[in-house]
């Protein structure tokens, strides 16, 4: 059964579209998203608001959320859905995201260009295993990620030497949001030890 | 200003058919026509709003002749609306204007329409005299035009 969208397109679109922006130029900090949305299963509310207020119809999606979301994804953000990753201005992914060489990352002179994944994890929480650092962080974020799809984190590292090509990660659980830009270095801390080797 | 009602296109499924001919003639009726035909009509079933009503722009294209380009003619205002009703059933309406009310009441009409078991007393209670009375506006319309056509006979008949 449809659900509906925004209630309010404009203001809510503008509070979302604040919380991802606060949330890329502070990486690992996690935002709060109050939209109050019922998206169809798997969606959770904060990837659902996300993609609303960030894919219109110049904009086309790579979901693997599903039937049921897709159309709601069609009727109320209107954006085109493609089966191929290499040609999606964004991506949705609720399980493993497609290989990441696979992704449109940009060009050299257009690095703008390159997608945006949108990626749905478990849980969020600040003060975690990862640490971040990088542009918009002061010394070192911490941050908690759980239901990261396996590997993950290393094939994103290997994007970093194809920088300014990139690939910008939008991370969605509940009703939270942070996220990891291309330029954010990541290091997970291992879980029992307190010394890091070299 | 009544218009001529519009000819589905030839390949439509009847329910097609029947259903864009219900949306034409919700969107050529005011709110206050539609309230009025509604208070003899049975209860109209609660909806929860899927989308709007919320009011835009749309692009007119016009054609210069038969076989001229188009061309953009101007933008009108245009008030949308979706709705849904308790078993899933979506209707939508697209009106000109901005009266928002009259977006959802179409949209919410168009719901309670593809019901087969609301529909006959539906259409007999609201569609079927608003249609009457829109193709009667027309046909007046029309007469009056056609009684101020110039017959040009006269050089007709010097050839």
């Amino acid at each position: 059964m449809m659900q509906p969208g925004f209630t309010d397109p404009v203001l809510d679109g503008q509070s979302v579209f604040r919380a991802v922006l606060e949330a890329t130029s502070r990486p690992g900090r996690v935002q709060e998203i109050s939209a109050g949305l019922t998206p169809p299963a798997p969606l959770h509310p904060a990837t659902a608001a996300v993609l609303l207020t960030l894919a219109d119809t110049e904009t086309p999606v790579f979901s693997d959320a599903g039937a049921a979301a897709a159309e709601w994804l069609r009727f109320h953000a209107g954006c085109p859905l493609v089966a191929a990753p290499a040609t999606a201005a964004f991506l949705l992914a609720t399980g493993a995201p497609p290989a990441l060489e696979e992704i449109d990352l940009g060009s050299d002179e257009a690095p703008q260009e390159g997608a945006t994944l949108v990626l749905q994890v478990a849980s969020l929480a600040e003060g975690g295993a990862l640490r971040l650092s990088g542009p918009g962080i002061e010394h070192e974020h911490g941050l908690h990620v759980e239901g990261l799809p396996q590997g993950f984190l290393a094939a994103r590292a290997a994007l970093a030497p194809l920088y300014p090509r990139g690939l910008d990660i939008i991370l969605c659980a509940g009703t939270r949001v942070a996220a990891l830009p291309r330029t954010t270095i990541v290091t997970a801390l291992p879980r029992t030890t307190t010394v890091m080797e070299g | 200003m009544p218009e001529p009602a519009p000819t589905p296109p030839p390949n439509a499924a009847p329910e097609t058919a029947a259903r864009q001919r219900w949306m034409a003639v919700l969107a050529r009726t005011g709110l206050a026509a539609l309230e009025a035909r509604l208070a003899g009509a049975p209860p109209l079933p609660p909806h929860t709003r899927l989308r709007g009503p919320e009011t835009g722009l749309v692009m007119l294209r016009g054609r210069a002749g038969g076989d001229g380009g188009p061309f953009n003619l101007s933008e009108m205002t245009v008030t949308r609306c979706a709705v849904r009703l308790a078993d899933g059933t979506v209707g939508h309406a697209y009106v000109a204007g901005r009266d928002k009310a009259q977006a959802e009441l179409a949209a919410l009409l168009d719901a309670a329409l593809q019901d087969p078991a609301q529909r006959p007393a539906l259409m007999a209670a609201v569609i079927e005299p608003l249609a009457e009375a829109q193709a009667g506006a027309a046909a007046a319309e029309s007469r009056k035009a056609a009684a101020t056509r110039v017959q040009f006979f006269t050089m007709a008949t010097m050839r």
